[in-house]
């Protein structure tokens, strides 16, 4: 059974511990530094390369306000010529941040969306990954000809049922980026 | 394998499942099994750090001197977990993605330091690891059969396979259905456990 305890023992076995403990960890954090920092890289350029046109350049993260709050956005070229941008956009969701990646092209038409991340309620509000009915609304939007609100709203867009507030959340993220590009292209 | 090793890792199952029958780890069996693969791989995990950490335990307890042991205990379960956790970001994004904040949450589960503090410290390194075995593939299957009866129950279809159109009972999908899944099934359990 254990070792009676007296202060040089604890104080040794502690400091054994965790000094062996911590070896390992920086070795494993040294062993998986590049394989995470390449999945959350292919992460991102996924969600990106699912909201834009194909071909074109992506350039590196640049800063914006979007809604309010700092964010950044991505644009592709292809030469000189502006194919598309990439916005994130964060807005609160029912369970908390839902963040999505907006792409628009230079006219000023939504290409289309994805979901980052978001901690809505599985089967209900989570539906905004799933739903194709719903999410294949902003594919080709177009803000000039429609309004960029669910129909609850007097908007164009359909609501997910019994999701209300997740639908408004994703449809106000997109909005807040439609506004951001605005700004972009005012620049 | 001697009738006592044996004794020792199929305990987990039935016995003594952690879930049914001791309720540990109510956190993350709650709130993990939303879905059949979701329980799954939080088993799995759970599995992992409870092997490693019930053979280190008892390799090094006769070294650890008594009133430093808890400290000792929690910094090794710490260090599989951030292990795992690292692991999980780098080779499979997508699972990090569901269960990462829970991952964390390993290192207080009770059914980790519970085993090194009544099984591991006590006994050899062979049966510490069947131990470990044990009543993590016990949790292992307890959660997949609650993400199962919730995933089936609440959304209609099992391991991601849609087998009925349109919604499910939702409730089962949330947290008051995780808590009356749960529920129902240890009835249920118990039955089972009595009458055999």
């Amino acid at each position: 059974m254990a070792a009676k305890s007296n202060l040089t023992n604890m104080v040794l076995c502690l400091t054994a511990v965790c000094l062996v403990c911590s070896a390992l960890l920086g070795g494993m954090y040294v062993l998986t530094e590049e394989p995470i920092a390449k999945a959350n890289a292919d992460i991102l350029k996924a969600s990106i390369g699912a909201v834009i046109p194909e071909g074109g350049e992506l350039s590196e993260a640049a800063e914006i306000q979007v809604g309010g709050q700092p964010s950044v956005y991505y644009t592709s070229k292809a030469g000189d010529e502006v194919k598309a941008y990439a916005i994130r956009s964060t807005t609160v969701g029912f369970g908390g941040p839902l963040t999505l990646m907006v792409g628009i092209t230079p006219d000023g038409t939504v290409y289309n969306t994805s979901v980052l991340s978001h901690a809505e309620t599985p089967g209900l509000g989570a539906k905004c990954t799933s739903d194709e009915h719903f999410y294949s609304q902003f594919k080709g939007f177009n803000p000039a000809e429609k309004i960029l609100s669910v129909k609850k709203d007097a908007g164009d867009i359909d609501a997910i049922t019994a999701s209300t507030i997740t639908s408004r959340a994703y449809t106000l993220a997109v909005k807040n980026a439609v506004e951001a590009f605005k700004t972009i292209k005012g620049e | 394998m001697s009738k006592r090793k044996l004794d020792i890792f199929t305990k987990g199952f039935f016995k003594e499942n952690p879930t049914f029958v001791l309720l540990l780890g109510m956190c993350p069996t709650l709130a993990t099994t939303t879905s059949a693969i979701n329980g799954l791989s939080m088993g799995l995990a759970t599995l992992f750090v409870l092997v490693l950490s019930n053979i280190v335990i008892s390799a090094i307890a006769p070294l650890v001197p008594d009133k430093v042991h808890i400290p000792v205990y929690i910094v090794v379960i710490a260090t599989f977990v951030t292990i795992l956790q690292f692991a999980m970001q780098a080779y499979t994004p997508d699972m990090y993605k569901t269960l990462g904040l829970f991952i964390p949450l390993i290192v207080v589960n009770c059914i980790v330091l519970g085993r090194a503090e009544a099984f591991a410290c006590k006994n050899g390194i062979v049966d510490s690891a069947l131990d470990g075995l044990g009543i993590g593939f016990g949790f292992t299957m307890s959660l997949t059969v609650l993400g199962m009866v919730r995933e089936i129950l609440g959304t209609g279809s099992i391991f991601g396979w849609k087998f009925i159109s349109g919604d499910g009972i939702l409730v089962f999908v949330m947290a008051p259905g995780a808590f009356l899944a749960l529920g129902y099934l240890m009835v249920l359990f118990n039955k089972i456990a009595k009458k055999s």
